[in-house]
C-alpha cells in the first residue's frame, strides 16, 4: 500500500500512545472513558481512552493502542490529538469524513476512519454512563463501514 | 541501510533473472530472431535449434523426454492446459448428458491458478473435491485415496506451498494415481528448479513450472507431459497453428524458450548446494527471530518444508503495519490489509492458524542472492518492528493481564 506522507508520519510516530491503566483500573476510574472497538480476527483493534476533567467537562488527555495496518494507526493518533481540549460534544462531533481529508486515506483504507469515529463515540459514552451523563447517541461497539 | 535498496526476501513472488540466463537470450531478439515454424530458411532453422536444445534443458532438469515438453507463458497456462484439457479429454459423461462429467480431486491450499480452474469445471458439470490439508499444511496421499471415487479422472496436488512451503508427498500420491489409472498433475512451481524432480521416479503424469520463479525469465513456463505409461492426452484451449503439437498453438517465445532452458540448466548444476546454503539461512532466521520473541509461530511442518520459504505469525500484531515497520525488506504477508480482498490467508486459514494470527503473518522467500548478513539484519529489524507495534497493541497488553482474548465480546465488521 503505498501511503500519503500524514499517514506515514502519524506511523511512524504515532501521538499519544497508552493506557490510563490495566483494562481493570481503567474500569474502576471515573474520570476514564475506553472506546475498545474492532476486533482481533477482522485485523484491527482500536482502544481510546479520555481522561476527562469533571470540573469543565474538557477532555484533558487522550491516549490510544491499536492493532492495525497504517492506516488504522494513523487514524487513532489523529483521533486523540483532535480529541485533546474539546468538550465530550465538540468530540462525538469528529466525523470519519474529516479523517479520511485530513490523512488523505485511500477508499479502500475509508474503514479505519470509520473504525476511529467509533471509538471516539463509544470511550465518551463510556465516560457518559460511568458518571450518569445522559448518553447522546448509542454506544457503537459495532462497525457499519466494512 | 537507508538509502541502498531493500532486502529482497520474496523469491517465491519471483526471483531476479541470472545474468548468465539473460546473455543465452539476447542473440534471439536480434541476429538470431527467426520464427522456428519457418521450416525453409537459416533463419528458422537456427531459432528452431535453439528452441530444441531448450526443450532438452527442460526435460533433464525433470527426468523426462524433451518430447514431453510443451512451452507455455507460465505456471498460470500450463496448469489451465493440465487441468481443463485433461478434464475435458478424459470426461466419463459429455456435457448436457445430465450425469456428472467426472470426479476430480484438489485441495483448498492450491493457488488460484489451480483452484480457478477446477471451480471453473464445477460450474461446466464436473465434481471436484477440495481436500483441507492437515494443521500442518500437508496433503497425504491417504487423504488422496480416501476421496477417491469410480469416476475420479484427476487429481492435481500442488508439490510444493507457495505461502508456506510444505511439502506434500508427491510420488506416493502419483503412485496411488498410476494404480488406479487416474491422471495426475502437479503445481511444481515452487518446487521444480530448486529440488529434484524425477516425473518417472516421481509418478507425475502433468507438471507445471515457471521461467521466472527460477531465475528465468517471465511470460514462459513449461507443462511436461506425459507420452508413455500412460500417453497422456489433452484438449487444446487454444486454437491456432498447430505449434508444440497442437497442444499449445502460437508462434513460440523463443527468447523466453531460450532463457527457461538456460535456468533450468543452472537449476541442475545447483540446486543442490543452493538448498543446503538456504536451509541453513532459513534455520537461522527462524531461530533468530523465535528466540528473541514470545507468541509466534513458523506455519506448517516443522521439517517438510521447502529451503528457502518460511512462514511466520507474531501474535498482537498485524502485518500490513508490520511490513511498513520493516519497509526495507520486501517480503508478502498474509494480511488482508496487503490484498485486495480484504481476506486474510486462505492459506493459514485452511491450516487452522486463527483469523488474529493470519493477519499477523509474514512470508520471506529466500534465493540465490541471500547472504548472511542480510539475514542477521532481517531478524534485528522484524524483532524492532515487532516490539515496537506490541508497544501500540491492546491485544498484547490484554494478553499480558492475562485476558483471554477469545473470551472477549468483539464488535464485528
Amino acid at each position: 500500500m503505498a501511503y500519503g506522507p500524514k499517514i506515514i508520519e502519524h506511523y511512524e510516530h504515532p501521538r499519544n500512545v497508552g493506557t490510563f491503566g490495566t483494562q481493570a483500573e481503567i474500569k474502576a476510574r471515573k474520570d476514564v472513558g475506553v472506546g475498545l472497538v474492532g476486533a482481533p480476527e477482522c485485523g484491527d483493534v482500536m482502544q481510546l481512552q479520555i481522561k476527562v476533567d469533571s470540573k469543565t467537562g474538557m477532555i484533558e488527555d487522550a491516549k490510544f493502542k491499536c492493532f492495525g495496518c497504517g492506516s488504522a494507526i494513523a487514524s487513532s493518533s489523529l483521533a486523540t490529538e483532535w480529541l485533546k481540549g474539546k468538550s465530550l460534544d465538540e468530540g462525538l462531533a469528529i466525523r470519519n469524513t474529516q479523517i479520511v481529508e485530513e490523512l488523505s486515506l485511500p477508499p479502500v483504507k475509508i474503514h479505519c476512519s470509520v473504525l476511529a469515529e467509533d471509538a471516539i463515540r463509544a470511550a465518551i459514552n463510556d465516560y457518559k454512563e460511568k458518571n450518569g451523563l445522559p448518553t447522546g447517541e448509542p454506544s457503537a461497539a459495532a462497525h457499519p463501514g466494512a | 541501510m537507508a538509502d541502498a535498496r531493500p532486502i529482497y526476501l520474496d523469491h517465491a513472488a519471483t526471483t531476479p533473472c541470472d545474468p548468465r540466463v539473460v546473455e543465452a537470450m539476447l542473440p534471439y531478439f536480434t541476429t538470431h530472431f527467426g520464427n522456428p515454424g519457418s521450416r525453409n530458411h537459416q533463419f528458422g532453422w537456427d531459432a528452431e535449434a535453439a528452441v530444441d536444445a531448450a526443450r532438452e534443458q527442460v526435460a533433464r532438469l525433470l527426468g523426462a523426454d524433451e518430447k514431453e515438453i510443451i512451452f507455455t507463458s507460465g505456471s498460470t497456462e500450463s496448469n489451465n492446459l493440465a487441468i481443463k484439457g485433461g478434464a475435458y479429454m478424459y470426461e466419463k459423461n459429455p456435457a448436457g448428458s445430465g450425469k456428472p462429467r467426472g470426479h476430480i480431486i484438489s485441495c483448498v491450499i492450491e493457488h488460484k491458478a489451480v483452484l480457478d480452474p477446477c471451480k471453473r469445471l464445477e460450474k461446466e458439470g464436473f465434481e471436484v473435491t477440495f481436500l483441507g490439508p492437515g494443521n500442518d499444511g500437508l496433503v497425504t496421499a491417504e487423504m488422496v485415496k480416501a476421496a477417491m471415487r469410480d469416476d475420479t479422472i484427476l487429481v492435481t496436488i500442488m508439490w510444493a506451498n507457495n505461502e508456506i512451503g510444505t511439502i506434500n508427498e508427491i510420488p506416493a500420491i502419483g503412485a496411488l494415481c498410476h494404480e488406479r489409472g487416474v491422471l495426475f498433475h502437479t503445481d511444481a512451481t515452487q518446487w521444480a528448479g530448486k529440488m529434484p524432480v524425477n516425473v518417472e521416479r516421481d509418478n507425475v503424469d502433468l507438471l507445471s513450472l515457471s521461467g521466472h520463479k527460477i531465475y528465468g525469465p517471465k511470460g514462459v513456463g513449461a507443462l511436461y507431459v506425459r507420452r508413455r505409461k500412460p500417453r497422456v492426452r489433452l484438449q487444446a484451449l487454444a486454437d491456432g497453428g498447430g505449434q508444440e503439437r497442437g497442444f499449445r498453438p502460437g508462434t513460440l517465445n523463443v527468447t523466453g524458450i531460450v532463457g527457461l532452458g538456460k535456468a533450468c540448466e543452472i537449476a541442475l548444476t545447483q540446486m543442490d548446494r543452493d538448498a543446503e546454503r538456504l536451509l541453513a539461512l532459513r534455520r537461522r532466521l527462524e531461530r533468530g527471530v523465535t528466540s528473541q520473541l514470545d507468541s509466534c509461530v513458523v506455519n506448517g511442518h516443522a521439517e517438510k518444508r521447502l529451503p528457502h520459504i518460511t512462514n511466520i505469525s507474531f501474535g498482537f500484531v498485524e502485518g500490513e503495519s508490520l511490513m511498513m515497520a520493516v519497509k526495507e525488506i520486501a517480503c508478502s504477508s498474509g494480511s488482508a490489509c496487503t490484498s485486495a480482498s480484504l481476506e486474510p490467508s486462505y492459506v493459514l486459514k485452511s491450516i487452522g492458524v486463527g483469523d488474529e494470527l493470519a493477519h499477523s503473518s509474514l512470508r520471506l522467500s529466500l534465493g540465490r542472492g541471500t547472504t548472511e548478513g542480510e539475514i542477521d539484519h532481517t531478524v534485528d529489524s522484524v524483532v524492532r518492528a515487532v516490539r515496537k507495534l506490541r508497544e501500540l497493541s491492546p491485544l498484547y497488553d490484554m494478553h499480558k493481564e492475562g485476558i483471554d482474548l477469545s473470551k472477549v465480546e468483539w464488535g464485528h465488521h
